[in-house]
Formats: C-alpha cells, structure tokens, sequence
C-alpha cells in the first residue's frame, strides 16, 4: 500500500520522462497501488526502468497504465495434489516477486556449473521494463467433469461460469479456456515474453501451458495520461473505457466487493478478467472505404471524435440525426458498447494488437486480444458482448477465436502468495 | 540429434568427479554470507577475506590476469584438494561453491595453470551450525558406476543378439518376422542411446533418419531399413536382395562395434546423470512428436526404452541422490511412476499400440509428462555434483 513516503521514491525526472506530468498525476490518484520506482541502471528507453510493485490491495496489471507488450498464458492444472497446486502459486508468487523488480528467477541460488541455471537469462541486463504479472483462477479450476478437484467447489464464486455461446462465435479449443491464467505485461515484449516461459518452467509438473498469445502493442489506455492507441482496424480504441483514474467507477465496475458473494468472500478486492481473441478480417477491412469504416465504428479515423461531432473526448450524441438518422448509426460499434446501452456499464480494457502469421490462405491471421477486468461478468460483459455479437455492424469483418474467463484474486501481500484466501 | 554424454560441466569446467565434492552432502544451495570474492593476476591472487564460517562458502573467481587461471582450496597439509575450478580463461569469472568444516586451509591461483600456485592461508571458524558432512562413501560410488557399466554391457549384448535375428529375417525376405523384431530390437539401442551417440562416428551409420541426411549423404542404419520394411505407397523403389544384405551387414558391423567398445568404457557420476537427461531429451525431440520412426511408426517402443534407460540411470545414482538432495530423489521417483502410468494405456501385449493411432491431445499428455519428469532430471548432475 502506497503511502507519501512511499511516492516520494518515484524519481520524477525519470517519470516526467515517461509520460509528463500526467503520469504523476495518474499514480496519485490511483492511491498509488502500484507505484512507480527508478531503476538505478538507466535504461536506453525511459519508460523501461518503470517497476511496479507486485504487492498491494489489488493485484497490478489492472489499473496500471497500460505496457506497450503483452504475453498472455492459460495453464491446466496437471496434479491433483492440493498441495502441490499451493506450492506451484508459492514458487510463482517468489519468481514474480523477484521478475517485477528486474531480478532473476533464484538470482540467490550459487551457481551450479552442472545445473541447468535457474533463470533462463534472456532478460539479463534489462530493466524491469514495467512488468506487471496478473494471475487468474478459471472456472476449471473449481470443477472439472462434474469433479471438485481440489476441494474448492464450495468457494467458487457464482460468476465464475464459462462464458456463453456468443452469435458468430468460431471459438478454437486450442485458444480457450484454461485452469490458471497469467497476464504479463511490459514494456520490453523480451520481458514479457520471459516471464510467462519462466513461470511455464517453474510449472512443469504442477502445470501445463494451454495456449498463450502474444500482443504486439497496445490497444487500450488503462490512465488519463496516455494517448488512445489504435487497433489494427486504424482507429482509437477504448476512447470511452474506464480509466485508472476514475476511482469511484473503477469501484464500480472492476474490484470485487466484499458483499458480492457470500460464498466467496476470498475474491473481495479482486476482479474478472475476461480475455477474447478476436481476430480482424483485415484484407476485407483494408478494401472498405473510408465513410463505411467510419460509419460502423461510429468515429472518425482521424483524430477519433464521435461522428456525433466535438474531439477524441467529447460524449456521444446518439440523438443528433443527419440526412439519413442517426450520425451515429443504430448499429455502430460505440454506440452499442456505450454505456448507455448497456445499463450504465463502463469497461476497464486491456486489449492488445497481434499478428500470428499468415493463416492457411495467406491471410494475415491478426486482430486484438481483448481484456477486460469486470467486477461481474453476468452483468458487466456478458450482455455487453451479447449486443455486440449480434447486432454490431462491425462483426462482419470480426471472429471471435479464443476466450476465456478467470477470477482475479485481490492483491497479495508481502510474506502471501496468490491467491492464498481462496486456500485459507 | 547428438548429446555427447562425455562432456561435462564438472569434468570440464571445475574439476575431476573426486574433487567435484560428491561425497558430501548437500544443503539448500542458498547463499550465506560467506561470499568471497578472488581476483587472480598474472603474479598476485587476491582473496577479499582470508576466513569465513563453517558451511557453505562460495569464491568468486575473477581472472585479472593474461593467463589460464585456476583456484583451489587445499587443506591443512596444503595437499588435500578440498575445491578447485579450472580452466579460467583471462577476463572471466567464475564460482567454486563448497561446504568447509572449522579448520585452517590454503587459497592458491594458479596463473598459467603451474606449479604450486600463489597460496595465502585461510581460517574457517566454527559458526556453530551443523556442517557434519553426510556424504556417500566411495565403494557406494564405485558400486553405482560398475551396475551402469553392466547395464551398458548386458544391454549391448542383447542388442546384438536381436539385430542378428532381425537382420537374419530382412535378408531372408521375411517381412513380416522382421517388422516384428524391428522395435524390439532397437528397444537396446534406445535403453543406451546416449551411450551409443558418444561414438560420433557409429550413431550417424546406425541411427540416422531420412531428415538429418545432408545432401549428396549416404543413408545406412535402422532406419533406410525401416523405409524398406513399410514402404510409401508411392516413389520408392524396394531394395533388391543385394541391397538388403549390404545394408543389413552393415548395421550389424557398427552394432558389433559398438559392443566391443562399450566392453571398457568407464563411466563417472555426472555422465550418468547427464545421460538419463539425455534420454528424456530424446522422448521431447523425437519420439514425443512421431518423427523417429516415420516409416513403421513403432516410437511408442522407442520411447519406453529411452525411459527404462533414463531409469536405470536413476536408480543407478538413487543411493547418492538420496543422501545429497533426497526431494529431488523422490520427487524423481514419483515422476517416473507417473510417466510410466501414461505409457502403460497404450500398451499391447509385449509391445504398444503404433504411434500414428496417438493423438494430439494424448500426445500432449504425453509430452507434459515429459516435461514434467525431465525438468527435475536436469537438476540431478547439478545436486550430484556440488
């Protein structure tokens, strides 16, 4: 937990470096859970030497401002050992300890010229870069063919349900689903990238990896301070999402409150993480025209004001009416997701860009892995997408290939592991 | 695929196996405070601290200097090799990690790698914490070393028993004895593999797959006969019964070979240990994916020989193991049984069922078992060893 001593740390030299004054501004007002700190060995990108605390009342990699790199991994759980699941989340909670400050895994242990070391060393040298690593508890976890596995049936919480057939949904069992999940996030995808495989090593046995996906750069803006980033379809994205800042309606709609579900009060403080892969026919998209494009995402390309009128910022009209209706159409993309049709809703994104290569046809097989934290999927995504699914206009050019949801636990504190209440 | 199991870090970068302190035993490997640091030049050898507490010291050797260093650690008569790290090459740095009992010592760098070295003395006082050495005894070592050397003989024996008898059946036409006898056959040249491959010359005639020929190579061993065995429907020509003889001989004559050979071939701790971490590493690349018998598809047997030879390794080294790092020893244990478990749902009779039948998801049961086992397995030289 943040307290002044703790802000006055932050070297403001190197932050003003990073973002301007905003991002001051950004950690203050987020109380701070995860602060920023300079890294002594100051690195060739500014915002490299960015390191957020792994410990807090929520777990970072939530409302942290978005890091450039994504890697995400599911894991299934291997064991049926209880025991051997707590001591997999003991064993990754002191990697990620050590990763989040720059360190390597058992940078502790003496060398051994006959062991295989115990980092895989492709991050030596480099800053923290900003990681954060987020871990998730997926509905699988809990139950399995009919199977309580672990004895934790009775504290699932009811909202941890697999996600529902949304329309047009082409979901690959390859890309779905999951017993655990880790989102981490840097600003150094090498960073990224050698937190998951370390954590992947330190699982073998314990854990599998299901599928992971790599998110080039970010689509989201989780704080006031950074600029809206465009997805691969050209336009800002998540202009209108939740920022960081917004703390009453991050309360809201992103923690979990303790009188939520009775059954799982060990969720208090956490969130959801819903996670969808969804990929962009790209080539169709390129050959649409401008005012088409416009038109179903409901901005324009430029600069991302509402069609509505105003700048990036301004609130939709989705009253004012041109020569043929609405300039927001009835079924343009933000018009559908905005709030107003959606009982109020406000999502907190952590969408990323990727590219997988080229699929069987040569096509590019890219678009954005989706991540949102919800406080209740049931009323916080699942009707959203729903809308979304079936009446956006922009689903002629989207698929949804991959998804999953996951049960954040709150954050952890020093001397805790992950998700420790839940195994109290 | 080539893993040379005569190479390694113990022999090659710190020590020969005695010094490498095998007869004690291990704590947590976690630093202390008795870190040390060396800097060795081409006349001088500076140590930061001239004592340290009982217990696990490590030295940090930097080589200052333009020579080949190496550092040791002598006992109170300046003889006894209590720890050493070889071969520093100029501008390098490297650890020697030891558990030392109260008592007076010798630090030496030895520049150029001559003569008695630069030596200082070295005081270890008692920090009160248990350092009694719990180690193996020698003849439990020499013991574990003569079985390897047995299993490695009676398994080349068998080895050249069976490849008589498939070859014998190839070369009489008898197709059907010989796809029979194929897998099994070759289930002793899988059970040693590693053995096998540190013969850089026989392995590439013996056991060379289609994919690894470099171009204008000529192709021998199990598997040009394999092809030959279970032909493609289409574009290949079957070998006539000269051919068949040729190429049946001469894989019996790098078998018998390779039996002569292994008759005094010795064997140390660590290449044991490497080996059986060899074998697992065969199972990941090879078998795991189908791409070792492509033709007869029979990997199942191929793999379960890599195991039992991975195992025979293990329990092998089970006595030292279980005194130096008894977790590591049953969590082994335990991974073993589990992967075998698995192995045992595909098998039919004596033998499997064949791999084309496996699917991805049972492969990947496979393979997380694989890695569950084999992760653990790379830490068994290093925890021997320290």
């Amino acid at each position: 937990m943040t307290t002044d001593d703790q802000n006055s740390t932050v070297s403001r030299r190197r932050l003003l470096g990073v973002a301007g004054a905003g991002a001051l501004a950004g950690a203050a007002a987020l109380g701070g859970f995860e602060l920023a700190q300079a890294s002594d060995d100051a690195p060739e990108t500014p915002s490299a030497g960015l390191a957020y605390d792994f410990h807090g009342r929520h777990q970072a990699g939530i409302v942290t401002p978005s890091q450039d790199r994504l890697h995400f991994a599911s894991f299934d759980v291997t064991t049926s050992s209880r025991d051997e699941l707590i001591a997999l989340l003991k064993a990754w909670t002191e990697a990620a300890e050590a990763m989040t400050t720059g360190a390597s895994v058992g940078a502790d242990t003496l060398t051994n010229y006959a062991s295989p070391p115990t980092d895989t060393g492709e991050a030596l040298g480099l800053p923290a870069s900003g990681l954060t690593l987020t871990f998730g508890f997926g509905p699988s976890l809990f139950t399995k063919d009919g199977k309580d596995r672990f004895g934790l049936e009775a504290r699932r919480p009811k909202a941890l349900q697999h996600l529902p057939h949304f329309p047009a949904d082409n979901l690959d069992p390859a890309r779905t689903d999951g017993d655990l999940c880790v989102q981490a996030c840097a600003n150094d995808p090498q960073v990224a990238v050698h937190a998951i495989r370390n954590l992947a090593r330190i699982g073998f046995g314990t854990v599998a990896m299901r599928w992971n996906q790599l998110g080039f750069g970010r689509t989201s803006s989780t704080s006031t301070s950074q600029q809206t980033p465009r997805n691969l379809m050209g336009f800002k994205d998540g202009t209108a999402n939740l920022k960081g800042e917004d703390a009453a309606e991050i309360e809201k709609f992103v923690w979990v409150d303790p009188s939520d579900d009775a059954n799982a009060s060990w969720l208090a403080g956490g969130s959801y993480l819903v996670a969808r892969r969804i990929k962009i026919q790209i080539e169709p998209w390129d050959r649409t025209s401008l005012s088409e494009q416009e038109a179903l995402i409901g901005r324009e390309r430029a600069h991302g004001a509402p069609l509505s009128g105003g700048t990036e910022f301004t609130d939709l009209d989705l009253k004012i009416e041109g020569r043929n209706g609405p300039l927001i159409g009835m079924d343009a993309h933000v018009r559908l997701a905005h709030p107003s049709q959606n009982n109020g809703t406000k999502l907190l994104r952590r969408g990323y860009n990727f590219t997988d290569g080229t699929d069987a046809l040569g096509r590019l097989d890219a678009g954005l892995f989706f991540i949102a934290f919800v406080r209740d999927p049931g009323k916080h995504y699942v009707p959203m997408q729903n809308q979304l699914s079936s009446q956006d206009g922009l689903m002629e050019y989207l698929q949804h290939t991959g998804s999953g949801l996951w049960a954040v636990p709150p954050g952890i504190r020093k001397g805790e592991y992950v998700g420790q209440a839940l195994f109290a | 695929m080539k893993l040379p199991i005569l190479l390694s870090a113990c022999a090659l970068a710190v020590a020969p196996l005695s010094a490498c302190s095998l007869t004690e035993d291990n704590d947590s490997g976690k630093n202390s405070s008795n870190k040390i640091t060396v800097t060795s030049t081409d006349d001088k050898c500076e140590v930061s601290a001239a004592k340290a507490e009982s217990g696990r010291i490590s030295f940090n050797v930097k080589n200052d200097g333009s020579k080949v260093t190496e550092f040791y650690l002598y006992g109170e008569d300046g003889l006894r090799i209590v720890g050493e790290v070889e071969n520093i090459g100029p501008g390098i740095t490297r650890d020697l990690v030891l558990t030392a009992q109260p008592g007076t010592y010798f630090t030496a760098c030895k520049p150029g790698m001559i003569g008695k070295g630069i030596r200082a003395d070295f005081t270890v006082s008692d920090s009160g914490k248990d350092v009694t050495i719990k180690g193996v005894d020698q003849k439990t070592i020499d013991t574990a070393l003569a079985q390897y050397s047995s299993y490695v003989k009676d398994q080349t024996s068998q080895l050249v028993a069976d490849t008589q008898e498939f070859i014998d059946a190839y070369k009489a036409g008898d197709d059907d004895k010989a796809r029979t006898l194929f897998p099994t056959a070759r289930t002793h040249w899988e059970g040693t593999e590693t053995v096998a491959e540190s013969f850089g010359d026989l392995d590439p005639k013996t056991d060379l797959r289609e994919a690894d020929l470099e171009p204008g190579q000529k192709w021998t061993g199990w598997h040009a006969i394999e092809k030959d065995l279970w032909p493609p429907a289409k574009g290949y020509t079957a070998f006539t019964p000269a051919q068949r003889v040729t190429y049946a001989d001469d894989l019996m004559a790098n078998i018998t070979t390779l039996n002569t050979r292994v008759q005094t071939l010795t064997y140390t701790v660590d290449q044991i240990a490497n080996g059986s971490k060899g074998l697992l590493d065969e199972v990941a690349t090879g078998k795991i994916s189908g791409e070792e018998d492509i033709w007869s598809h029979t990997d199942l047997w191929d793999f379960q020989a890599n195991v039992d030879g991975a195992k025979v390794g293990y329990e092998t080294l089970k006595p030292l193991l279980d005194v130096k790092d008894k977790a590591l020893s049953e969590t082994l244990a335990t991974r073993f049984a589990e992967l075998q478990k698995l192995l045992d749902k595909y098998k039919v009779g004596d033998g499997f069922v064949f791999y084309d039948t496996v699917k991805e998801p049972q492969r990947q049961e496979l393979s997380d078992a694989v890695n569950a086992l084999s992760e653990p397995l790379s830490k068994m030289a290093g925890a021997l060893t320290l």
